[in-house]
């Protein structure tokens, strides 16, 4: 599948009277990987919420795979099947075991037999490494583990567009190795994605396209060489010096 | 049931910090603890028993509450001289409340979910079960008895007039229980994290199958304990039933004591209470301290 697939159109969202998003425009492509950065509050997080439909919108158009999804009538059930979202706290369920936060989904939605569905969820876990933890329950699994589960979770349902939402930042420095290595996996796989995170280096070496967010609004959107390297804005630049200052990049 | 029961004697000194596990009934570990604990349960108990032999009216007190013989007959019962038996008749609060509590357990999680509900369509059942709960949490329990078990006789409806009192005063219970218990659940749902609605909807399950398979069984999971709890309070309250003049054992006993004049019945229907809550109350100290013991694990970790 080529052309875009994901199109936001001036998008704005308040929450009470703060506003968080003030004119999002946004496009994607299938296969591409676009990295979000930001500061905390540059409404990195919000905006991934309202693609995956888990927030309403003020005003704008979020269109995806051409389908306009922000207007009545949509069957948000539906187009969150397509779209697959990890969080920065994993939010497995703690009362199933890793199985069973894997199919159930599948089994529950798209109606897979159950045994299918199992098949196909310890696939996906042997893929990532995790086919011993199966029958463990999330409390047993360190945070690197959880998160991907997280993501095979996600990626169970099949989506053409996975969100990632700062999915390293609760992770030990030492956790955060493994999880990068998943995503850029799925990267290398052609997985259309959309990715908040602090870690300039993955970024850098991952992303086709980085946007900078400043309290939101996007202020620069460039390939990684280019925005880190040569950033035109001087917001950006300023947010570079300090996160080089911070010794993460 | 693991092998260290809650009372398990013979553990180590200082197995309390080595294995993570809570305070006890007799709290502590190793064997000095258990000596000054036993001595203290014996000391207590002896002054109570001397309290009470040195009270002018002890004798009296013990032939009136404590005779072996009037416990034992009431115990039996004997129709042919009017009255009852008291162990018979626990077997109809052990029936009512097995009902009630399986119809508070439906009841109260529909009134829950319906007040937790968001959608404006269910805005007028909303406030009506609102209504609900406020008005049966502030009724006492026994003015519902009564307005079940001698208004609806007195309706003269078809069916709902002509039932066993017995089914009164269930209904009482559950209505007025449901209020409580419904408030109970509230506080589970409560209690599970916003986030797990977020990443349940995010897969694309529905209001429905993230309620039914994600919220809910950890919300059970929460309110367990103070769920028993409300369980242990309704096997008392089943008592209340026999003002509609139902023989329960509450009843059988008043009816004992009425005929021979002797209190010992009442004694036997607090001993079988007991033995029906106690058991239960235990119970929920287990669980309470599991769910203690793995919140900690999980703090540690």
């Amino acid at each position: 599948m080529t052309g875009e697939a994901i199109k936001i159109d001036d998008l704005h969202k308040s929450f009470g009277s703060n506003e968080v998003l003030r004119g999002i425009n946004l496009s994607v492509r299938s296969h591409e990987v676009i990295c979000l950065i930001g500061a905390s509050g540059s409404g990195k997080s919000t905006l991934l919420r309202c693609v995956n439909l888990l927030e309403p919108i003020n005003s704008g158009r979020i269109s995806l795979f051409g389908q306009d999804v922000t207007g009545p009538r949509i069957d948000a059930n539906l187009v969150r099947r397509q779209i697959g979202i990890v969080f920065q706290s994993f939010n497995l369920f703690p009362h199933m075991n890793v199985l069973r936060n894997v199919t159930l989904a599948p089994t529950k939605v798209l109606k897979t037999p159950r045994a299918q569905a199992e098949d196909e969820a310890r696939a996906l876990l042997g893929r990532f490494g995790l086919i011993d933890k199966a029958d463990d329950y999330p409390d047993r699994l360190s945070g690197g583990q959880q998160q991907r589960v997280a993501i095979v979770r996600a990626l169970a349902m099949r989506p053409q567009i996975m969100l990632l939402d700062e999915v390293t930042s609760a992770l030990d420095p030492e956790l955060v190795a493994e999880v990068l290595e998943v995503i850029a996996e799925l990267a290398a796989g052609g997985m259309t994605m959309l990715i908040a995170t602090h870690e300039m280096g993955f970024a850098r070496d991952t992303a086709n396209r980085v946007c900078f967010l400043e309290e939101g609004r996007i202020i620069e959107d460039a390939p990684p060489g280019e925005l880190f390297t040569n950033p035109k804005d001087d917001r950006t630049r300023r947010f570079l010096r300090r996160i080089v200052e911070a010794k993460r990049l | 049931m693991d092998a260290n029961s809650p009372m398990s004697p013979g553990q180590p000194a200082g197995s309390f910090t080595a294995t993570g596990r809570g305070p006890r009934l007799l709290s502590g570990g190793g064997t000095r603890a258990t000596v000054i604990s036993s001595v203290s349960t014996i000391v207590v108990l002896a002054v109570l028993v001397i309290i009470f032999l040195l009270a002018p009216g002890a004798r009296a007190f013990e032939h009136t509450f404590f005779s072996p013989t009037d416990m034992w007959r009431s115990f039996i019962g004997n129709p042919k001289l009017g009255y009852y038996s008291v162990g018979a008749a626990i077997w109809l609060n052990i029936r009512m409340f097995l009902v009630a509590e399986v119809l508070i357990l439906i009841l109260a999680l529909l009134v829950a979910l319906i007040r937790q509900s968001t959608g404006p369509a269910l805005f007028p059942i909303r406030i009506l079960t609102t209504g609900y709960v406020d008005f049966f949490r502030g009724v006492p329990l026994i003015l519902v008895i009564f307005a079940l078990g001698f208004g609806l006789p007195a309706l003269n409806l078809p069916f709902l007039s002509d039932l066993p009192d017995a089914v009164y005063g269930v209904a009482a219970l559950v209505l007025s229980y449901s209020a409580y218990v419904s408030e109970v659940y509230r506080a589970g749902l409560n209690s599970v994290h916003r986030s797990q609605v977020s990443a349940a909807r995010s897969l694309g399950l529905s209001q429905g199958i993230a309620m039914r398979f994600v919220v809910l069984p950890q919300a059970v999971r929460n309110i367990i304990p103070p769920l028993l709890n409300d369980f242990i309070s309704l096997q008392k309250d089943t008592a209340l039933v026999g003002t509609l003049g139902v023989i329960e054992a509450n009843k059988a006993a008043s009816i004992y004591s009425e005929t021979v004049f002797n209190f010992s019945s009442f004694t036997v229907a607090a001993i079988l209470f007991l033995i029906l809550t106690i058991p239960l109350a235990r119970f929920t100290d287990r669980l309470i301290e599991r769910d203690r013991r793995r919140r900690l694990a999980l703090g540690v970790q």
